[in-house]
């Protein structure tokens, strides 16, 4: 199956949003290739043609009249922010000049 | 009146029933305790003593009164850190939460609450829950009691620690591959993972939504019942929460009767991989059981060797989702990047998730991804939710045979600091007997079942079927009462006190 390599990891952890040291990449290759060798045994299990199972339980959408309801105060929902202003989380710049 | 620390749930409620103790005495005891022996053990984050004591003279107040309280009421407990709850910080293990006090309780915190029960605190767990040593947390390691060089196993550590060390009678756990019921064998005490959805998820810091499963940790069957029946229930806050009524999990502790049962040993989870003398207690609670009435039969279950590699092939899937949340934007860690002038929203976030989150979280997002990554998910995710179908058939099939189903909870006793920190794949294959009930969603039990030779104890699983949940108590009382016979009293009797064994 996959071999995965150094630079494989490092365009995992992007896609990931982790920014990994050159260290931490270099120990995870590793890491990662031994658990993935030690879970493809499930492509020896008989699965052929058996239906996938995503959850324990037979999911349906769980609806509930649209009525206001009380909440989190803007105070409460900010509390825990690293940042905030004019009662709305601040964040850093999300658009590139480019 | 003995040690208000050495009671059990069940005994302290009846003592503050009567009046021959209050709350706020049995609560300062445990608070005592923990000032005693805590920094030896290191199971508790965050201790909540003033909370704790005024929840509990108000409970005091209120029986004065002469009000009709929950029969819990007043019986201090400790709460895993991965459940949100106001006044407390909740850090579930991570750099990634340090200081947070979420703006909500968790429907189980709520539960335990309006029962009147007293917080201590909040217990140490692996970071996000993943692990199987309490090695993973990124605010240290919980010793386990029994011998100071062990880890207490995972996640779960820090609730199994406070109760196998007298510093609460119960506590709450989570359980995703395990993490209540392998502690709860290293440690010589009680967990139960209820049937999936039996138990609000509402206010659980996610790890793999499909997987995970709040439950009650104690040191007697009939206690972890007593705690299972306060946090059980229909929650309309999560919609996997099942709508039907809770079994009557005390009476069937209280019952105790497993004359006529069917007990089915899986083949698949006996002999091979389990350690001699945890396969011996094993074969001798068995015995028990036989005279105990119950008919015991083999059954087989030949997918369960496939369930290891899709259990880690779906909880970092899911993991790495719900882990999407941490971006640094609303909560938790935000670090700006070194050496970028006004970075942007997404250096921000991958750098504070770098800085936040620790190895082993690192490894199972990194692995999510992979498995979820376009080429790769049929070979991988999509191939392990099939086995789950399978593993699923098997507990059907099995549960044709047998009321529930028994095996050793963890191969081996607790393993020494360190031992498999380097080797991911020899931590994950603890969970082997406890992983297949996850995938199912069936729920399970682990009691001790004696001590091996290196006087560690070994844990007992009971198995059954979903919304069976009630099984697991009359079969795991009716073992806890032989055994308790056998023993002269409650295994973790034996343990060295760590107030007179300082660590290592």
């Amino acid at each position: 199956m996959a071999d995965l390599s150094r630079d494989d990891v490092a365009h995992l952890a992007s896609l990931a949003r982790i920014d990994l040291s050159g260290a931490e990449l270099d120990s995870m290759v590793g890491e990662l290739a031994q658990i993935i060798a030690s879970v493809e045994s499930v492509q020896q299990a008989p699965i052929a043609d058996v239906t996938p199972m995503s959850h324990p339980m037979p999911i349906t959408n769980v609806t509930r009249p649209d009525e206001v309801r009380p909440s989190l105060t803007p105070e409460e929902a900010l509390a825990g922010a690293p940042d905030s202003e004019l009662s709305r989380f601040a964040v850093p710049r999300i658009l590139t000049e480019d | 009146m003995s040690d208000p620390t050495r009671m059990t749930a069940a005994a302290l409620a009846d003592a503050l029933a009567s009046g021959d103790l209050s709350s706020e005495q049995v609560t300062r005891a445990h608070l005592d305790r923990t000032e005693a022996v805590d920094e030896t053990i290191g199971a508790y984050l965050h201790v909540s003593a003033e909370s704790a004591l005024a929840q509990a003279r108000a409970v005091d107040e209120r029986r004065a009164k002469g009000e009709d309280l929950h029969r819990l009421a007043g019986v201090p407990i400790a709460v895993k850190d991965v459940m949100t709850t106001t006044g407390i910080p909740t850090t579930a293990g991570s750099k990634m939460l340090q200081g947070w006090v979420p703006p909500y309780d968790a429907t189980v915190v709520s539960k335990l609450k309006a029962a009147g029960l007293p917080i201590l605190g909040k217990t140490n767990m692996d970071e996000f829950a993943m692990g199987s040593s309490t090695e993973h947390s990124a605010f240290g390691r919980t010793r386990n009691p029994w011998d100071l060089d062990r880890t207490p196993g995972g996640s779960g550590g820090g609730s199994s620690a406070v109760v196998s060390s007298w510093q609460a009678p119960f506590a709450t756990g989570t359980d995703t591959g395990g993490s209540i019921r392998q502690p709860a064998a290293l440690t010589g005490s009680v967990g139960v993972k209820p049937t999936y959805g039996a138990m609000s998820r509402h206010g659980l810091i996610a790890m793999a939504s499909s997987l995970d499963q709040a439950g009650p940790c104690a040191r007697t069957v009939l206690d972890t019942a007593l705690l299972h029946e306060v946090m059980a229930g229909h929650d309309p806050l999560d919609s996997t929460s099942i709508d039907q009524p809770v079994p009557d999990v005390v009476g069937a502790a209280r019952r105790a009767d497993v004359s006529g049962m069917r007990i089915g040993i899986v083949k698949e989870l006996t002999g091979d991989g389990f350690a001699p003398q945890v396969q011996a207690r094993f074969d001798e609670a068995v015995q028990h059981l036989v005279d105990a009435g119950a008919e015991v039969v083999e059954v087989s279950c030949p997918n369960f060797v496939h369930a290891l590699g899709a259990y880690y092939l779906i909880m970092p899937s899911e993991a790495s989702s719900n882990l999407a949340r941490f971006d640094a934007m609303r909560y938790g860690l935000r670090v700006a990047p070194e050496g970028i002038d006004a970075p942007s929203a997404e250096q921000v976030m991958a750098a504070s998730r770098d800085a936040g989150f620790g190895d082993e979280v690192k490894r199972r997002i990194i692995l999510g991804t992979y498995a979820l990554s376009s080429g790769y998910y049929d070979a991988y995710y999509g191939n392990a939710q099939k086995v789950r179908r399978l593993i699923a058939d098997d507990f059907a099939t099995a549960f044709q045979t047998a009321d529930v189903l028994i095996s050793p909870t963890a191969p081996t006793t607790a393993f020494r600091f360190g031992e498999k920190t380097d080797d991911p794949t020899a931590m994950y294959a603890g969970d082997i007997a406890t992983i297949p009930a996850n995938l199912a969603g069936v729920p399970g039990m682990s009691l001790p079942s004696g001590l091996a030779e290196d006087g560690l104890p070994a844990g007992f699983q009971v198995l059954a079927p979903a919304m069976a949940d009630d099984r697991l108590y009359t079969v795991g009382a009716a073992l806890e009462q032989r055994l308790v016979s056998a023993w002269g009293g409650q295994l973790l009797q034996q343990a060295p006190d760590p107030a007179t064994t300082k660590g290592a």
